[in-house]
Order: C-alpha cells, then structure tokens, then sequence
C-alpha cells in the first residue's frame, strides 16, 4: 500500500491557494458527463453534493434514513468554530491551527489543519448566505461562544442546535440541485458494497431498506460522507443507525483504515441508567462554560448535593487545571470523570456520575442569562432524568461520541483506492487523536462546500467519463457477494437478538478499549471477539424475508461489520503503544497522570490494509511532520 | 413496569389491524422506544416479526420517529417527540395504543411506517436560498436585529416530523409548510426569492394532496417543537400578496444557468 499524501510543496500558509492554483479542472459543458456516487448526507455528503452539483456534475445521492436531513449531523448542539476574530481577543488563523493541532495531540497532518483553519470563516459566510439564523448581538452582528480547550471566543451558535441549523442550509442547498435535477436522491437506501472496476472504484452496491431490492450504481467517483463508528460501542451519543458499513467495506475493497482506535468520549453525557439504555444522551459541551462540574469530596456521601456545603465538595477540574478549569479538551475532562469514580466519589444509582452545577451561574448571570443560553438543554435534561437542573445539578457521564480515526485520504482527501473519497468524519480527518469542542461540522463543511468539490474535479480531468455502467462484471459479482451475506445472515436460525449481541459487543470495547486502555485487556479483548463474532454467526436469529423492509436483517449487516471492525480497533489500540489525546494507555503517563506521548516511536497516522478475511490486517506508517508548530507536550495546567 | 400494547400492524398491500401485546420487565428509566425495543426483543425471540418504526437520533431532533400514542402523535407530553417519552410518564399496568401517522399524504410502508417524501418534495419546491458554494459577502455587512434572527429560529426548529399533519383533523401541512416559509421570508438573505418561493412551496403542497387549513390548531398543540401557528398567518399574507398584490413578470421565473 502506498502512501503519498500528496502535500504541496510549498511554505504551510500558502499550501490550499497554491495547490488551488495548480490543480486541473473540469470545463463547465464537460461537468454533466460525470457522475459522481455520494453516500451519506450529513453536513459533509450535503454540502458536498449540493456544491459539486451547482457545478454542474451529475450527482447520486444515497442516505439510508427516510429524508437526507435526519443524518446524524443534526444532532450537533453547541456550535462551529471559525478564525474570524470578532471579539478581538487574538484569534487567527495560525491560532486556530495550533489549537487543533495542540487539541489532537500532535497526531494531525500539519497541512490539512492549517487548510481547515484557513476555511473556517468562508463556512460562516456561506451559512449565513443560506439563510442560517446564526445568534446576533444586539447591534446585529454575529455573536460568539467560548469552548473548551481554547482561550478565545471564536464559536458560533444557533441556541442549542447549530447542528440543526447548518444541516437544514446544506440540505436546502441540496433540495434546489434535486429540483432542477443535478441530484438524484435516494432515501432509505443502504450502502453494502463498494464496487472496483481496473483498480479504480466505480460504483457501489445498495440495498433498497423498503424494498429489499438489491441493485447497483456506477459512477467515475464515489464519495462517502458517512460518518464514525462510535455505536461499536452499542452505547454511544450516535443516532441509533449510525454504522461503520460503508467505510468497513470500502476497506475490504482496498482503502486504508487509519488510526481506528482514535475515538473520542465526549465528558459531558447523561449517565446510563440501565440495561434497557438503546443509547446515550450528549449534553452540549458549552454547558461547561458555566456549569461547574465536582464530586463529593468523601466517599459514601449520602446527602443530596444541595446539602453539601463548599468544602465537602470537589471541584476537581478547577482544582488540578486552574487556568482551563472546567474547559479542559474532552479527553482531560473525560479521564479525570472516569478516574474520580473509580475512587468512589461518583454519584447517581450508578456511581457512574458526576455534578454539572449551575448555582453559581444563576447567581452571578441570573436566571434570564442562563436560560438564553441553555433553556432547551435544561429541558432536555429534565424530560430525560426527571430532575430540572434549575433546582438540583446535572449528573454527567463520558460516553462515546466521535472518532477521529476513519479511512486514510490524501490532501485530495482520497483514499488509497483510487476514485474513492472520503469526507467528514469518515475520514481519519484533521483531529489528531482527539477532537476540540465545535470542530466537527467545520470540518465536515471545509471538507463539503470548499474542498472536495475542487479536488474531485482534478481526479476526474484526468479519466475519461462514463466508461463503466453497471453491466461490467464487477458489479454483478459484488450484487452476489452481497446477496450471499444478506442469505447468510437470515439463514442462521439461532436464538439470540441482534440487539443483545451488539450489547455484548458494546461492553467488550468499552471495558477493554474504551476510556483507558492497557496492553493486558486488549490482548483479552482480541481472543474475545473473535469468539463473539463466531457466535453471532451461529446464534443469531433474524424473523421475516431480506425481500421486505426488515430492519433486524438491516442492524444484522451492520453488527456483523462491527464485530470484524471492533478488532483492528484493538489490534491499533494494542500496536501504538503510548498514549496520546484520547488514547490512554495506562502504561504511559506522566506522574499528573496525563497522556504521555512517544514522540521517538508513533509520531505517525497507523494505516491498516486488508489482506483476506482470516488474515492478519498489515500496518503501514505515514510519518508526520512538525514544521509549522514544533512539538510540545500537551499542558492545560499553567 | 408492564402494560397491554395495542399496536398497529400492516405489511404490504395487504389491510392493517390492531394487534394487542402484552409487555412485562420494563424499567421506569426507559424511553417509549426502548420500550419498543424490549418488544421486539420478546418477539424476536418467540419467532414473531418485530414491529417495524422508525427511529434514528434518539434525542428529539432529527424527526424520524413517528407514533400516534393514545390518539396523540407523539404521545401525552406537550413539546415533546416520541423518543424522549419516558415510561415513568404512563401508568403502570395501563393499556397503550400505538398508530402510525394518519394521512393520505403519508402512506404506510410497513406497521409504524410511513412515507414522508411529501415533505421534502415541498421544500425541493423552492425552500432554499439560490446559491453556489464559494466566496461570499461578510455576515456582519448585513446587520440582523437579535430578535428577527431568533423569530427565524423560531421558524427553523422544525424538525419535519409531520406531527402537524398527523393531528389535523384535515390532514394539512400547512405549520410545516409555513415553518419553511417565514425562516427565509424572515431574513434578509431570503428577500429576493421571498414571494416566488412562497407561491411554489404552497402549490406543491397542494400537489401532494395535504387537506385544508381550517384553523383547528391542533398542529400548534402537537408540535414537538412548539412553532406557533402565528406562521400561518404569515405565510398567508406573503402569499396574498403574491398572488394578488405583486405584479406577475411577463417573462416568467428566471431558471437558474
């Protein structure tokens, strides 16, 4: 497998426009002869569609819920970062970059995040020319929200869900190309293959979720836009059909997978309360700009929090980073919640918890400030556990929520299969080895709006358009793989659910290669999930025919992926053996029990090859280079 | 926690029926759908096909789920969707009825399934701001007043679940449609297509064979979101004035290149 990523050679901060410069392009009357196959429509697949479309490019859209606005995008809360300097506190380009970079731990390409600080304004530009009702000031300018991990105010907000707000711009962006018939959508309509015809991908294989029909779609490219793989973990902050499918077949067709065991807990989450739990609840992180978050100080303590008196309680983000506080980077704040109740200090039925308390906020800011800022949160919070944060703090959790790691792309954001392009946070992207606070959806649309549609135009200069339909071989070979794993599946005739198989998974990866991890549980995890797997393959029972809408054999499918993807999770969690963002190795810490990096050994982007069911994936490095921001050890402390 | 489940089942072309499960084990802590979910849990096992519905973010926001509980979509709780209802909010031992969206314009595809492409045909009909991506002016150079922008907000939160449509005794789209409408009609940057985008949304929403406004309300009292009916009244005066105010162009809508 070879590894060019294909960064231009030229100073960091000129790379994008030069490389802009540079690279060939399709003419507008030739555009329409190209097809190009997206997958996913969350704000990257949207934005990417909606853009290249309007170029003129034939475009197949494909999401697999029942309107391209459900994609899981929408459920982003808090806000998009962007290096406009509104607030006149410093912010720039270069410090945005080395935010990032500093956030992910040193693990990130250098190019490809400066490229991501250098687009984050045109994204706000473009969003509020869409019509995205941003919050204003009273003057009517934009206004700006700090988030953790930073020291300036550079995020911007639609109340509780930006998320929402870019997706409907997208979407309404995508809905005027399927108007005028640029984009042909297809909804409810499931990735299961994708199809390589002469080394490049021409095409993917689907599975109509209504029908049951399975049949094919040829193109000169494909993108996929279509998302992380936290529910490996069953539980997670992922919408419930939230799958690693698409990227865990492409791998299987020839892309590299990197650095699979970069996933990110987000600190701030509702704790799970039982067994019947189908997911977890993430509560925006900008919580923490004025919530505090602490634990009794004594073990056993059984008054209610509002009983206990300041100095039994532990503020222990504000006590061990007294400049960052309770806006540590989500690993930090993450590991210090999961160490804190190993101690015994948790609170809840579980004690698995600790105190978001919002006293103090009330009494400085009032109950009016507060409720602007997180009214609907609050109300989400109470509707969920019952109790309203106005009168009693929040209990929250870490639970699963974004994976930095996906399928290795170039600068051209391609992946090591030619014609196939990964975006968003199906890529192993611009985060390093962990996301900072409202950084996704940047990513996602510098990935949708601004790069891909100029990168894709250089790959498909370069090929001749529309030589491959469906007719070739190829396809008629993948449609059988696939109808053989469909019959596979409903074929088993066990006893057991998908849902409580995908349980098993869950607890598994979380207890062994979840928020810390050590070489002993991956190794135990590794024999474990081999034997799981076999199980799922005798014990599982699916009703009903894969002629029908039949949404078992649909969590079936995406399970048995999950049960092959879970162990190169592993396998890299075991193979980098140092800690770094969020990947915790206990072995290695610093005596504050930080993430120590090994600079010597792993300053690279894993990237795993498939070699054939039943044998060893293999491990190829992409060293990274620190020319723009020197290596440093990550402090949040002084 | 248990409960007798009356529940709609329908597949293919074949006249839907009631069907009465009784449920037992269900923890206080759990959401209506993991409800479901432990159901079809138990029918799974027993061999039985699970009841079909649709779900995704599980968190109130993406608008996939979709179930008339006791005759109310999306159940008892006002400003709430059917994912974020929680047992503890139901009688033990009660009996629950559970349908799926009842409009002609939202055909059953399977149990508590319907099609809801109706919806996005209406936004595809102009819901949008024409535009390429690339270079574009500086946010602040239009100054937006605070509330305009949290009016439009107000507008946007829709989260095109069709609720509305479910509990209108008339079956119209009009809240969802008007939600559309007065979020772009709002803003600045949704001026210049402001009456042309008002008079096609609504004509498709006629197309689509949604019923009539009558001012029931219900949509209102419905909506997981809360939007207001004040948008109706909106949408109809920027398509009065459309229709009869603004002076038709000969030349016809300008096509984008």
């Amino acid at each position: 497998m070879e590894l060019d990523a294909q960064i231009p050679e030229s100073p960091t901060e000129e790379m994008w426009s030069t490389h802009k410069e540079h690279m060939r392009l399709v003419g507008p009357r030739n555009r329409p002869r190209y097809r190009v196959i997206m997958v996913g429509t969350g704000l990257a697949g949207a934005s990417a569609a909606a853009s290249i479309a309007a170029m003129g490019y034939r475009v197949d859209c494909f999401c697999f819920q029942d309107s391209p606005r459900r994609a899981h995008s929408i459920a982003a809360q808090g806000g998009i970062n962007a290096a406009k300097d509104y607030r006149n506190d410093g912010d720039s380009v270069y410090r945005l970059f080395y935010d990032t970079q500093k956030g992910g731990d040193y693990r990130a390409r250098e190019a490809n995040v400066w490229r991501l600080a250098e687009l984050s304004a045109s994204i706000i530009d473009q969003a509020t020319a869409q019509g995205v009702p941003f919050a204003r000031e009273y003057g009517g300018m934009l206004a700006n929200r700090s988030f953790g991990g930073v020291l300036v105010e550079r995020t911007f907000y639609c109340r509780g869900e930006t998320g929402q707000q870019l997706m409907l711009g997208a979407c309404s962006a995508l809905a005027q190309q399927i108007h005028e018939g640029q984009v042909t959508m297809h909804v409810r309509t499931e990735l299961i293959d994708v199809v390589v015809v002469d080394g490049r991908a021409r095409g993917i294989v689907v599975r109509d979720l209504v029908t049951g029909q399975i049949r094919s779609h040829a193109a000169d490219a494909v993108v996929l836009a279509t998302g992380g793989y936290s529910n490996v973990y069953y539980l997670s902050t992922n919408a419930k059909g939230c799958n690693v499918t698409a990227t865990w077949r492409a791998f299987k067709r020839g892309a590299g997978f990197a650095n699979p065991c970069f996933n990110q807990i987000h600190p701030t989450c509702i704790p799970a309360a039982g067994e019947q739990q189908s997911k977890l609840t993430l509560m925006s992180e900008s919580l923490r700009n004025d919530g505090r978050i602490w634990v009794p100080r004594n073990q056993g303590e059984t008054r209610a929090p509002g009983e206990i008196p300041e100095s039994d309680r532990y503020y222990f983000l504000e006590e061990r980073y007294p400049r960052f506080g309770n806006l540590v980077p989500r690993d930090v704040a993450s590991r210090n919640a999961k160490e804190v109740c190993d101690e015994g200090l948790g609170v809840g039925a579980t004690q698995r918890g600790v105190y978001l308390d919002f006293r103090d906020a009330i009494v400085e800011h009032g109950r009016d400030t507060i409720a602007t800022r997180y009214d609907n949160l609050f109300e989400m919070y109470e509707r969920i556990t019952g109790e309203s944060p106005w009168r009693t703090p929040m209990r929250i959790y870490p639970a699963p929520h974004y994976t930095m790691g996906g399928l290795w792309v170039d600068y051209n954001l391609m992946t090591t299969l030619p014609g196939l392009f990964a975006i968003g946070e199906a890529n192993f992207s611009d985060h390093g080895a962990n996301r900072l606070g409202a950084s996704s959806m940047m990513q996602c649309l510098a990935d949708g709006y601004f790069i891909l549609p100029l990168t894709i135009g250089d790959y498909l200069s370069r090929h001749p358009y529309g030589d491959v339909d469906t007719d070739h071989a190829a396809f008629a070979d993948a449609e059988r793989e696939a109808r053989g794993r469909i019959d596979r599946l409903l074929g088993i005739g066990g006893d057991r659910t998908v849902e409580s198989l995908h349980r098993e998974l869950g607890h598994l990866m979380w207890n062994h290669c979840g928020i810390a991890r050590n070489a002993a549980g991956l190794e135990e995890a590794l024999g474990r999930i081999p034997e799981l797997r076999e199980r799922f393959w005798s014990d599982l029972r699916i009703t009903g025919s894969g002629a029908e809408l039949n949404q078992s054999l649909e969590h079936a499918g995406r399970l048995a992926d999950f049960l092959e993807f879970g162990e190169l999770m592993v396998r890299d969690a075991l193979l980098r053996d140092e800690s770094c963002g969020c990947h915790f190795r206990e072995e290695h810490q610093t005596k504050e029990g930080e993430a120590l990096r090994d600079d010597a050994r792993f300053a690279h982007v894993s990237v795993w090859e498939h070699r054939g069911d039943g044998v060893d994936p293999v491990m190829h490095e992409e060293p990274l280079s620190f020319q723009t921001l020197p290596l440093a050890q990550r402090n949040y402390k002084t | 926690m248990k409960f007798t489940l009356r529940v709609w089942r329908q597949k293919g072309d074949a006249a839907g029926g009631f069907r009465t499960y009784p449920i037992e084990g269900v923890s206080e802590t759990s959401s209506f759908l993991e409800m479901m979910d432990t159901l079809n849990e138990q029918l799974s096992t027993r061999g039985e096909e699970p009841v079909a519905f649709d779900s995704d973010c599980r968190e109130g926001i993406c608008g996939m789920c979709a179930m008339v509980i006791d005759g109310q979509p999306h159940g008892p709780m006002p400003g709430t969707t059917t994912c974020q209802l929680y047992m503890r909010h139901f009688p033990d031992g009660s009996l629950i009825t559970i349908e799926p969206w009842r409009s002609s314009a939202f055909p059953v595809l399977r149990d508590l399934v319907v099609d809801r492409s109706a919806f996005d045909r209406i936004l595809q009909a102009g819901g949008y701001v024409t535009l390429h991506s690339g270079p574009k002016p500086e946010p602040n150079s239009i100054p937006i007043e605070p509330e305009v922008a949290e009016e439009a907000l107000d507008a946007a939160t829709c989260i095109g679940c069709g609720a509305c449509v479910a509990a209108c005794p008339n079956g119209s789209a009009m809240l969802y449609t008007a939600a559309k409408v007065s979020h772009l009609a709002l803003l600045p940057q949704g001026q210049p297509e402001r009456y042309e985008r008002v008079k096609k949304m609504v004509g498709q929403m006629e197309k689509e064979g949604f019923g009539a406004c009558r001012n029931y309300a219900e949509c209102e009292a419905t909506c997981p979101k809360e939007i207001s009916i004040k948008f109706i009244g909106r949408m109809n005066r920027d398509y009065l004035r459309a229709t009869l105010v603004e002076p038709v162009d000969p030349r016809g809508p300008m096509e984008s290149q």
